[in-house]
């Protein structure tokens, strides 16, 4: 596994189960996470559901002292990446600290625990705001805060392009591992189901207005009218592979292959990007078309960005030339999160051997897709497609496959 | 005298407030000698702290104040000289 970079461990945390084994569950059984938002009351607002985790309790995973400092987003991205580590079978103590690194995603920071101090400061004045929001609210905390939990002070940092980092952050991660770093926690968590949140995301202008839970999010679907914004993600180990050789470790598969493209301005002519970063993804994988055996699709359920992705899927693969899924119907798009749970996903599918449904979703058959249908479909696989688009432009494309010596 | 006293118990529930408390260290036992830092609490708790203190107890610390300080019972004497002081 020379020169290669593998995931050993997964954490997960999704709208429809925490933990890899009960999401993936959850996935298989077609079971939603999406519905009313509980946090606060919706009635107002003109969107009204998501997809919320249920049942994590901070207090019962992190130390008292974390608690007054970190926002929701961060406190899922500490016990994300605590599970990630236990997955792979590694104590971070096990390592030096300069050859540990920790670069994750963001798209909007910690909005939660902002509002609350902004409250504060109109409701009380500034003598009443945490000296904490100086870094809580930030892109950069679920790194920083992971970097000082597990003592891991090699190559780190952030990456910010909406739900495209997802895989730019494993990218990056890459890069850093074939300069030389043993490990790099990678992956994102988002959260940020807050009133002021919440507005901030219904002004991208993307979000269903349903109130129904089972046609809110419909991508590929001619119903489709946007989608349901969820929280969570996953949280990846990523290895060096001749040091998860070294020490034995399970490994789920290799991040094998990434491009990322950025659209052309509107009204250029040109065509979009993504057709092209998912040939870029493939050429890194070093792999034809033919061998990809399944496409986790960025999904947006907006009609033209439907239409955008089925046609660079169509162009690449041929109509119908790929089994293509979209678990996200089941969870809400989790912005930077998205992709990374997405990959945890597709090594499950790896191992597993079967493509985890769609729900809901009637595809439109103009789109010319393969799109597994509200069951899982057992099937022959060894690699795995996943593509995510950030709002403005960013198209992101990654190659995953079952690891070989 | 002064009207108002700053106690060890004020600094025990701000710092649990403002701050939190590590797990492995007891607030309540024989802690006013312990140094913040072998308490757990880096130079941005103790901002958050004196912060609080500062608007329940409605006086101005100085920055060096908290700076200065390094174990709570250096804290509550600060705190208690300021008071004293605004009382006057």
């Amino acid at each position: 596994m020379r020169g290669k970079a593998v995931v050993t461990g997964l954490g997960v945390a999704a709208p429809n189960g925490l933990g890899v084994e009960e999401y993936w569950r959850a996935t298989l059984g077609g079971r939603t996470g999406i519905g009313r938002i509980t946090r606060f009351d919706p009635t107002n607002y003109p969107a009204r559901l998501a997809g919320e985790i249920e049942g994590f309790v901070a207090e019962d995973h992190l130390p008292g002292r974390l608690l007054p400092q970190t926002d929701r987003m961060t406190r899922i991205a500490l016990v994300g990446a605590d599970w990630a580590f236990a997955d792979a079978g590694i104590a971070p103590g096990d390592l030096p600290e300069f050859d540990m690194g920790v670069i994750t995603a963001s798209s909007s920071g910690g909005f939660e625990f902002g509002q609350n101090e902004l409250r504060a400061l109109w409701s009380k004045g500034g003598q009443y705001v945490s000296a904490y929001q100086s870094f809580a609210w930030f892109y950069a905390v679920n790194s920083g805060q992971i970097s000082i939990r597990n003592g891991m002070r090699g190559p780190s940092g952030v990456v910010v392009s909406d739900q495209a980092g997802g895989l730019d952050a494993l990218a990056q991660a890459r890069r850093q591992i074939r300069k030389g770093t043993s490990l790099v926690m990678t992956g994102a968590i988002d959260a940020s189901l807050c009133p002021w949140g919440w507005v901030a995301q219904l002004a991208g202008g993307r979000l269903s207005t349903s109130d129904d839970p089972e046609h809110a999010y419909l991508p590929f679907d001619a119903r489709a009218r946007g989608h349901v914004p969820g929280e969570g993600g996953a949280l990846l180990v990523l290895e060096d592979g001749e040091h998860a050789e070294r020490r034995g470790a399970r490994v789920h598969g290799e991040f094998a292959g990434y491009g990322s493209t950025f659209d052309p301005r509107p009204g250029s002519g040109r065509p979009p990007g993504l057709r092209k970063a998912i040939e870029l993804a493939l050429a890194d994988a070093g792999l034809e078309p033919d061998g990809i055996d399944v496409v986790f699709a960025d999904a947006a359920a907006v009609p033209e960005l439907d239409r955008v992705e089925a046609e660079a899927l169509a162009g690449v693969f041929g109509p119908r030339g790929v089994p293509v899924t979209a678990p996200k119907t089941m969870t809400g798009r989790l912005y930077s999160g998205a992709a990374p749970l997405d990959l945890a996903a597709a090594f499950l599918a790896l191992r597993d051997q079967v493509i985890p449904p769609t729900v809901h979703t009637d595809p439109d058959a103009s789109y010319d897709l393969d799109l597994v249908g509200p069951e899982p479909r057992p099937a022959a696989l060894g690699t795995a497609l996943v593509l995510a688009r950030g709002h403005g432009g960013f198209n992101s494309a990654a190659v995953v496959r079952t690891a070989t010596g | 005298m002064p009207a108002t006293t700053f106690t060890a118990e004020d600094l025990r529930r701000i710092l649990r407030e403002g701050a939190g408390a590590d797990d492995g260290v007891d607030l309540d036992g024989d802690i006013l000698d312990a140094e913040f830092e072998a308490l757990g609490y880096e130079s941005l708790a103790l901002l958050e702290t004196g912060g609080r203190i500062e608007r329940e107890f409605d006086i101005t610390l100085d920055d060096d104040t908290l700076t200065d300080a390094r174990t709570p019972r250096a804290l509550i004497e600060a705190v208690n000289a300021r008071l004293s002081a605004s009382a006057a």
